[in-house]
């Protein structure tokens, strides 16, 4: 099983793109709120609540946060928070009423459309939540459809076209219609189509949310694969916590249009930052957020006998080898160095731990 | 009993102050005839203006005419020119891409029959005439439907003038387009462009419409330009709406095109329908009627064929001979029957003498059968029409005498109808429903002196205030307005006549289709057979269903009613049963569960749902109930359709485009009425209607 885990550490710190107090806001005269299409407002909220008041729709508040090169950034949050307004505010679908949004450090709101036609050609990918595909092209000019925009031959388009089918396993379906397709074939055709011009940046709105359960684990386990063999620089929303967790490098959690906590998964389980955000975490098996690196009792000594795991290992992965050893397991960090042992206690405490914290816990006690 | 409030208080009032006026009638004449001197003398202001308009701009319009007419002429030679079986030839590959050899039989033998019956060269006219107006229909209909699309401020101008155009009866504006245009084949040319674009417009603008916000998206993000993503995502993404555009506009021009023929000069298969059914040669009619059915069926068929087909098998293949099989196939056949007609001269032209056309037989076979059954046709027709038309239109008061009904109208008869519909109307009253109570009143004084003899002021209050009750001021005002207009151009006499013979051809389509429309629902087996049927009656050309009546009943107001009916009932049975078949699954396994027995469920659960469908059904048949009236009104009626054809015989604009409107105006009441009730329906049930 592909794992993100297997990714290693979560990308460079190099900016790949930088959303700078994105401000969206849908109504009759939206600008007035803004002086110059700047977003740096004094109280974000009190000026979001402030637009309210009048009528208008805010869709993005104050939005600010970095996805760094080869990183998974997840956007996690309900129905109407925001996170696919943020999506196409990056990708350009949607003009951003306020703020800075930077590309490779340049300014993509100042691109012409020419300009921006020609990085989307070059740079973005995006995948949608219903897929998106044209019905009257089969599965391949489905996905050299962008590759025939920028005008490219015949031959060459075949070639591209044909090692992303590949990619996405899609063999011998060249000839299909969408309609013809499964779900899970139709995203894989979506996937394909958007990594066929090679971007560097690749979007997807929510897309497994339209699979049933067990494909949607499947096609989780395929990006994974992909992302693995491609690193790309990847914005991906979400309302599911549990497939953000199982994703994502860093991930956001927005409300009402704004950013509610950026962390790591288990930043966010271990420190949510309020209740909103415990809401979701409550759901969260502990074993699965928790690593091998938080039940490490580093006083120990390792011995030779012991399978050694790295620090990442989720503790859910070290149960049914703790079972057989009850001496503990080594776990090494990046580098392959020991640096302490884990034992089925140090589990039993860390689990027991966390549980206490939990909401409904809490509730239970009182 | 509840307590009555001020609706059913007004209404109570309106009923007494309409027989309040009926009292009055012998002193008070005007509350009955609208008084001559009371009109507004529009038509000739109208007559003026016209006048005035092609002075001064006519030039534009007999130029656009004499720009047109080239292309016309030129398809017109061609046509004509071309031997017969080439020109099937032609058809059938067309038939064949469309939609196989099934359609490739059936187009083949219709157009033989064309040869056979000796109508070739009518029919090529007629063609040639739809091959002009197709093409154009459809450029000037796209490139408006995309406007509308772009520009969302325009689209309500757009709509408003589409309804217009869809609501007016073609006979009306066939006399301005004369005036301007001149006389010719190109007048039918522009009245079947000026109807038949309006279809594509809407296909257009509901397809781009509907073209899913990902794909555009999808589109944007592949790198899409303005000009890509139009013709490479909207257009093929809209396809099959814009083709089932096609369709219909190609339907609505060739049942133009045919009843432009009516103006004569254009020596097509219409006039010769038109001119057979005035001479009252019925076989003839006949024969020439079948010639523009199957025409119409074979567009029908081919076209449709075009818009649903799955274009898997195409696009694959990218060898030549594979991608342009049919061209080549279509110019081999074409050059071979075109060398073949060198040789063998019935390839040219197909001998008088191997003709079929069995008039003669027919005109006996029908007489024969005519007087073979007259006494039942005789007894059909005097039934209905002094026991149910004449009351409707005079009222049993004229209607009952010793000749119609075998017996006088004497004052204890009168008294017994009046205790019989107050006794009815006081049963319904005590049973709680005072609407219907009110609606047995009004019948029962309607039946009594006829619509056509009741006080227009009570008319124009009572429909006043049902617009009121049913839409609100604004609905109420626009009916009273456009009512007004009726009344001061004095043309309300013959609206009453076209409302009562319309209103009956539509009481009593709907209710016949509407017990189509539930059976239909219920069994699949009655489903198939009315499909075909429906489908063929809403393909067949208005002037071909007058035959068969006109045949057996003669010219008359019941064979124009008979006709009315016959292609009114279609919409019934049509929403009936789609309404009926597509009610929430769920509310039908609740209310089964509760033990509803099957008659139930019909009556208490799925009639009460699917009724906000069934009335845009009723909606349907009232408009198709008075498109038919223009035609109805060549076998002999007196309405507002009779002065459409004054207007259109004499060249008088004023009064051909007053009666149009009224006409037009009937549908909008109708139709804005049904609508605002339906719609309140709607919202009470939290139900939404697919069209």
């Amino acid at each position: 099983m592909a794992t993100k885990k297997a990714n290693g550490a979560s990308g460079s710190k190099t900016v790949k793109v930088s959303c700078r107090n994105v401000w969206k806001v849908y109504g009759e005269a939206p600008a007035q709120f803004f002086s110059a299409g700047s977003g740096s407002v004094g109280d974000a909220d009190a000026h979001a609540a402030k637009i309210r008041d009048t009528g208008h729709i805010v869709a993005a508040a104050n939005v600010s946060f970095d996805v760094h090169v080869g990183e998974i950034f997840v956007i996690m949050g309900l129905s109407g928070s925001g996170k696919s307004t943020m999506v196409r505010c990056l990708s350009r679908l949607v003009e951003p009423t306020a703020g800075e949004i930077l590309l490779d450090g340049e300014d993509l709101l100042k691109k012409s459309p020419t300009e921006l036609i020609d990085i989307r050609r070059h740079k973005m990918g995006m995948v949608f939540q219903s897929f998106g595909l044209l019905p009257h092209l089969n599965v391949f000019d489905n996905i050299a459809f962008p590759l025939k925009l920028q005008g490219m031959g015949l031959s060459e388009r075949r070639e591209r076209a044909s090692r992303v089918i590949e990619l996405v396993g899609l063999e011998g379906r060249e000839a299909s219609y969408p309609r013809q397709l499964s779900g899970g074939q139709q995203q894989r055709v979506g996937i394909a189509r958007s990594l066929a011009v090679e971007p560097e940046l690749w979007f997807l709105d929510e897309p497994f949310s339209a699979l049933d359960p067990l494909i949607r684990r499947q096609m989780q386990d395929e990006f994974l694969r992909i992302q693995n063999q491609l690193q790309k620089s990847i914005v991906f929303i979400t309302h599911d916590f549990l497939e953000a967790l199982r994703i994502a490098d860093r991930m956001a959690i927005m409300r009402d249009g704004a950013v509610v906590q950026i962390g790591t998964p288990a930043d966010l389980i271990m420190n949510p930052a309020d209740d909103y955000v415990k809401e979701f975490t409550g759901d969260v098996p502990i074993a699965r957020v928790l690593t091998a690196s938080t039940v490490v009792d580093k006083t120990k000594k390792a011995t030779a006998r012991m399978p050694r795991v790295s620090a990442d290992t989720s503790v859910e992965t070290l149960l049914p080898q703790l079972a057989d050893h009850k001496t503990g397991i080594a776990v090494e960090n990046a580098s392959g160095k020991v640096i302490g042992v884990a034992t089925a206690q140090n589990v039993v405490n860390a689990l027991a731990s966390e549980a206490a914290k939990r909401p409904d816990a809490e509730e239970a006690s009182a | 009993m509840e307590r009555i409030d001020r609706t059913t208080w007004i209404w109570i009032g309106l009923l007494a102050a309409t027989l309040l006026m009926l009292a009055l009638r012998d002193k008070a004449g005007w509350l009955i005839v609208y008084p001559t001197d009371w009109v507004v003398p529009l038509k000739g202001m109208l007559n003026t203006a016209m006048a005035w308009f092609e002075a001064t701009f006519g030039f534009i319009f007999r130029g656009i005419s004499a720009v047109l007419d080239v292309p016309l002429k030129a398809v017109q030679v061609l046509l004509q020119w071309l031997p017969w079986p080439v020109t099937i030839a032609l058809c059938a590959v067309a038939a064949h891409a469309a939609a196989g050899w099934r359609l490739v039989i059936f187009t083949v033998a219709a157009m033989f029959y064309m040869v056979l019956v000796g109508y070739w060269t009518e029919s090529m006219n007629t063609l040639s005439l739809v091959a002009i107006s197709v093409p154009l229909a459809i450029f000037i209909g796209f490139v408006t439907g995309v406007a509308g699309y772009y520009f969302p401020r325009s689209e309500r101008l757009i709509v408003t003038v589409l309804d217009l155009l869809q609501t007016v009866p073609a006979f009306a504006y066939l006399i301005p387009i004369i005036m301007l245009f001149g006389f010719g084949p190109v007048v039918g040319l522009i009245a079947s462009l000026i109807y038949a674009f309006p279809p594509m417009v809407r296909n257009t603008m509901l397809g781009l419409r509907s073209v899913p916000a990902e794909v555009i998206e999808s589109g944007l993000m592949s790198g899409a330009t303005g000009w890509q993503l139009f013709w490479q995502v909207q257009i093929p993404t809209a396809a099959r709406q814009l083709l089932l555009g096609a369709n219909q506009t190609t339907m609505a021009a060739l049942s133009m095109v045919i009843i432009a023929s009516i103006i004569g000069g254009t020596a097509d298969i219409g006039w010769e329908v038109i001119s057979k059914v005035r001479k009252a040669e019925f076989g003839e009619s006949l024969l020439a009627g079948i010639v523009i059915a199957l025409m119409a069926m074979v567009m029908d068929r081919i076209t449709a064929g075009l818009a649903l087909k799955d274009r898997s098998d195409f696009e694959q293949s990218t060898s030549f001979t594979d991608r342009y099989w049919y061209w080549l196939v279509a110019a081999a056949l074409a050059i071979g029957l075109f060398l073949a007609a060198q040789v063998f001269p019935l390839f040219r032209s197909f001998p008088e003498g191997w003709e079929f056309y069995p008039a003669e037989a027919m005109n006996e076979a029908l007489e024969g059968f005519v007087l073979a059954f007259r006494g039942v046709i005789e007894s059909v027709k005097s039934f209905a029409f002094f026991f149910i038309m004449l009351p409707a239109r005079i009222g049993l008061e004229q209607t009952i005498s010793p000749y119609s009904w075998g017996f006088e109208f004497t004052t204890p008869l009168k008294i017994a109808y009046l205790v019989l519909v107050a006794g009815l109307a006081a049963w319904a009253w005590v049973r709680g429903s005072v609407n219907l109570a009110l609606t047995i009143a009004f019948f029962g004084i309607l039946f009594f002196f006829g619509l056509t003899k009741l006080p227009w002021p009570a008319l124009l209050a009572m429909v006043t205030f049902l617009a009121w009750c049913v839409g609100g001021r604004g609905l109420a005002i626009g009916v009273a307005l456009s009512m007004a207009f009726i009344l001061v151009t004095g043309i309300w006499p013959q609206a009453m006549l076209s409302v009562y013979l319309c209103g009956l051809a539509v009481v009593i389509s709907f209710g016949f289709g509407a017990l189509l429309g539930i059976a239909g629902a219920h069994s699949d087996r009655v489903s198939a057979i009315l499909r075909p049927i429906n489908d063929t009656m809403q393909t067949m050309p208005l002037f071909v269903i007058l035959i068969p009546f006109v045949m057996i009943f003669k010219i008359g107001e019941f064979t124009a009613l008979l006709a009315i009916i016959a292609y009114a009932f279609v919409p019934a049975i049509r929403y009936t049963e789609h309404g009926l078949r597509n009610l929430p699954a769920d509310v039908i396994e609740a209310a089964t569960c509760m033990g509803c027995t099957k008659w139930q469920l019909l009556w208490q659960v799925k009639l009460p749902l699917a009724l906000p469908v069934i009335m845009l059904g009723l909606n349907q048949t009232i408009l198709y109930g008075i498109a038919m009236l223009v035609i109805a009104a060549l076998v002999g009626t007196n309405g507002l359709g009779q002065q459409v054809y004054i207007g259109l015989g004499d060249g008088d604009f004023g009064v051909g485009i007053i009666a149009g409107i009224g006409m037009a105006i009937i549908a909008m009441v109708a139709d804005r009425l049904i609508q605002a009730w339906s719609k309140s329906r709607q919202e009470a049930f939290g139900l939404t209607a697919q069209q």
